[in-house]
């Protein structure tokens, strides 16, 4: 019996921008928690210390008001080793970005793969789409190349909204951005609030992260790894 | 091998951020990561007009605290008969690289044309607070002086010390010829008190906190940075890796 077919899924620029993502994301996210180790409270507005109300505060979260050091970069407190790790990265993450937008604009990746059509959204699709994805099936046999509603809603939430979010808030902390582009400042709506906005982005993109992963792993980890990878891709059967 | 899968995933989480540590603990590890310092500095030099002004705000948005940081009280000898006497025989000398170097007092430097602004001051741990900064521009000070041709930098030195090491901060030109860098006397209408860095401190406003140098006693204009102190331009860039390019 010959072996089941594989098809050529997923691009060159996909997959190094998919690594390079994948890397500093792991790394942005350990190095912020340790970043904000250093002033654990979050503030809406434009300014925001001690005296201010915090609308976040560690504290209420770990005991000690600290991030435990299994979840930052580096493990004990270092807010300078941690500004390196996150500033490096933070480049790596946002020119990657900008180069995987140009390229699938160009391969016409995002207008062939990822475009979201009306009749997706109409409830009965994604209620189909939904008991699909209990019963483990993420693929339609009838074109299994194509991505699912679920994946196209949080691909296009990912790339167009949280990395272009997180990059644009963390350029509004930058004291010499701020002079550079001060419009950005007042569309976040100051720097404590472009501080407040990071967090919760960088929340939202954890949470991916970790059902991204899941869901990698129920449908089948090793095909879906090697997708990524050498870009070839087994057809479900 | 019976491994849970929450084990493997603690344990491969672990491996990951230990390896993060030794990359740091390694000679060209750090060389590749601390290299981001200069590509931020030379992205935003690029994209950022030289006289670019730092946000400002109106009065109303002021910090309602203007918390102080860092040294919150020199409590030399020296610096302690300096306060009883209200900072008066407090001189700011500013030579090095100048052709005529000058020696100011307090009430020199209140006596010339200030500069009045509310920024945001910007902590490296992330806070921020705004308030009303007031005092002479730097740059008129620097022609008073003579600037060499040969000068690259300016060196703040101050009168904080930490165990026996003394504080001083370093901006290049573009930071001291920027209109809103100024040598600060008065926080909020009011001359500023000790724990903001009496009688007078740096205010550079497009970069971070530490940069903005209190209890300033000498600015000296040099070639470079080497063999100052630990020579990376700083007191925090010598004992802790910050970055000495402070605008991100």
């Amino acid at each position: 019996m010959a072996p089941p077919p594989t098809i050529y899924r997923h691009r060159i620029a996909t997959r190094v921008w998919h690594w390079l993502s994948a890397v500093s994301v792991i790394v942005l996210l350990g190095s912020g928690l340790m970043i904000l180790n250093a002033h654990p409270h979050l503030y809406w507005g434009r300014y925001g210390a001690n005296f201010d109300p915090a609308w976040f505060r560690v504290g209420w979260v770990f005991e000690g008001g600290r991030v435990p050091g299994w979840l930052t970069i580096p493990q004990s407190y270092d807010l300078a080793i941690a500004r390196r790790w996150h500033l490096f990265f933070a480049m790596v993450l946002g020119f990657a970005l900008l180069g995987f937008m140009v390229a699938s604009l160009a391969n016409r990746h995002f207008q062939r793969d990822l475009r979201v059509r009306a009749r997706e959204l109409r409830a009965g699709v994604l209620l189909h789409d939904l008991r699909e994805h209990l019963a483990l099936r993420f693929h339609d046999p009838a074109d299994p190349r194509a991505y699912n509603i679920f994946q196209k809603l949080s691909y296009v939430a990912v790339i167009f909204v949280a990395l272009p979010l997180i990059i644009l808030t963390g350029i509004a902390m930058s004291p010499g951005m701020n002079a550079a582009w001060p419009w950005l400042l007042d569309v976040m709506g100051g720097r404590q609030s472009a501080r407040s906005i990071h967090f919760l982005v960088a929340g939202a993109l954890a949470m991916f992260t970790i059902v991204h992963l899941a869901l990698v792993i129920l449908a089948g980890p090793w095909n879906e790894v090697r997708s990524m990878l050498t870009g070839r891709w087994r057809v479900p059967e | 091998m019976i491994l849970s899968r929450r084990q493997a995933l603690v344990t491969a989480a672990g491996t990951l951020l230990a390896g993060c540590d030794r990359v740091t603990g390694s000679e060209i590890g750090r060389r590749i990561l601390f290299s981001a310092e200069d590509g931020h500095r030379a992205l935003q030099r690029a994209i950022t007009d030289r006289t670019a002004l730092a946000p400002e705000y109106l009065p109303q948005q002021r910090s309602p605290i203007f918390r102080s940081n860092g040294t919150r009280d020199p409590n030399t000898p020296d610096y302690n008969a300096h306060v009883a006497n209200r900072f008066a025989d407090w001189r700011v000398r500013i030579d090095g690289l100048v052709a005529r170097p000058l020696s100011l007092s307090i009430a020199d430097l209140r006596a010339m044309p200030a500069r009045t602004q509310i920024t945001r001051h910007d902590c490296v741990e992330g806070w921020s607070a705004i308030g009303k900064w007031t005092g002479p521009r730097l740059k008129p000070l620097l022609a008073l002086a003579g600037l060499s041709d040969s000068a690259r930098y300016l060196v703040f030195h101050c009168a904080d010390r930490y165990g026996a090491r003394p504080y001083y901060e370093s901006i290049d030109l573009i930071d001291a010829f920027h209109p809103q860098t100024i040598l600060a006397w008065a926080l909020n209408d009011r001359v500023l008190d000790v724990a903001h860095g009496a009688p007078v401190r740096l205010r550079v406003e497009r970069q971070l906190g530490y940069k903005h140098a209190k209890y300033v006693d000498r600015i000296e204009a040099v070639a470079s940075l080497d063999g100052l102190h630990g020579g990376k331009g700083g007191f925090w860039e010598d004992v802790a890796n910050y970055d000495w390019y402070a605008g991100i």
